[in-house]
């Protein structure tokens, strides 16, 4: 099965996303990523039994933090789906793509731009 | 240990806000088990307040550290040689850690990043509940390991207020009233006859009420 999906998104694969951290996407956005998403396995279905509930926790936290900065909570998202789910990988891909790019680039390198 | 809770972000950048290198400084220790102050907490308020700033076009450094303990001189020197260079720290230790760096670095603007709460333990993760008071004379032998200074809400010394139901306390329903976990305890180990017993008045005087306390041990003060 061949898919495409939009070709900005830049994944990063890790073992489960239970070990997605908060800081990791706080970082992400600190650089300058315009929208961070992660996906997990279905809620109920995590071989490590509570990863993506733990994920799910800490993209509400950067959730909130991103909208207390100003950089916009909308900007981060998850999502789960099982792993044959290849179509609907892309498919977030496309959503989340279209989402961000309606919200124009992370505030925060615009800012930077002027002050330098 | 001691519990404190996040301060909102938005209340640390109002603090801090016209400072232009800042250093957010954490604690190894009780902060950082109740998920307030610790390494982790000092990456993510520092990360925060770095985008808070950039969006706002103001050019601010911020950097992180993370002592062993914040109470105790030893620690805190290590921050002797560089603090000079901070305009302002912002302390997630407990209150004590905040004014022992205040009382240290006497020409430096410290401000607290948590809310103090009170000693107690972790009843389960993100759950932490109250359980001593620091009253100086610990009665503990007494109410079955049940501390009913810091647990009842009137801090009752001969057994339970009228509003004691159905083993809740009645300042909340979800609140046990530490009377009665105290007798049912007591009960447990056969010693309820001690229950009968009167408490003498407990001296208030080593409690807060006393005014400031303070410890001292010639047996090991150097
Ligand atoms: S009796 Fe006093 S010292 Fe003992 S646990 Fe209660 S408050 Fe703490
Ligand atoms: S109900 Fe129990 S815990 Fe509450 S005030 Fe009365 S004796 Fe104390």
């Amino acid at each position: 099965m061949r898919l495409r999906y939009p070709d900005t998104i830049r994944i990063i694969r890790v073992p489960c996303t239970g070990k997605v951290d908060l800081l990791h996407i706080l970082r992400a956005f600190e650089r300058g990523a315009d929208g961070v998403y992660v996906v997990g396995c279905m809620e109920g279905d995590c071989r490590f039994d509570r990863g993506n509930l733990r994920a799910r926790k800490r993209v509400e936290q950067a959730k909130a933090i991103l909208d207390k900065v100003g950089v916009g909570g909308e900007r981060v998202k998850m999502f789960n789906l099982s792993s044959g789910e290849g179509p609907r990988f892309a498919e977030y891909a496309v959503e989340m793509t279209k989402k961000i790019t309606e919200m124009g680039p992370n505030p925060i390198k615009e800012a930077m731009g002027k002050a330098a | 240990m001691i519990v404190a809770n996040k301060k909102p972000i938005e209340e640390i950048i109002e603090m801090v806000k016209g400072y232009r290198k800042i250093l957010i400084a954490g604690c190894n220790e009780c902060v950082t088990v109740c998920e307030a102050g610790g390494k982790k907490e000092v990456g993510v308020l520092a990360s925060s307040m770095r985008m808070f700033f950039m969006n706002e076009g103001l050019k601010t450094e911020i950097d992180e550290i993370t002592l062993e303990r914040q109470c105790d001189h030893e620690y805190l020197e290590e921050l002797r040689n560089s603090i000079d260079q901070y305009e302002a720290v912002v302390s997630l230790a407990c209150g004590v850690g905040v004014q022992f760096m205040a009382e240290k670095y006497f020409a430096t603007h410290v401000y607290p990043g948590v809310n103090t709460c009170f000693m107690g333990v972790t009843e389960e993760r993100g759950v932490w509940s109250e359980r001593c008071q620091g009253c100086g004379k610990c009665i503990l032998d007494r109410t079955a390991g049940i501390c009913p200074i810091s647990r009842c809400a009137k801090r009752l010394l001969n057994g339970p207020c009228g509003g004691s139901t159905k083993g809740k306390c009645e300042i909340s329903k979800d609140l046990d009233c530490a009377w009665q976990l105290i007798i049912d305890r007591l009960k447990e180990l056969g010693r309820l006859d001690e229950y009968e017993e009167i408490a003498p008045i407990k001296d208030w005087s080593t409690e807060r009420a006393g005014g400031p306390r303070k410890v001292v041990r010639e047996d090991v003060r150097q």
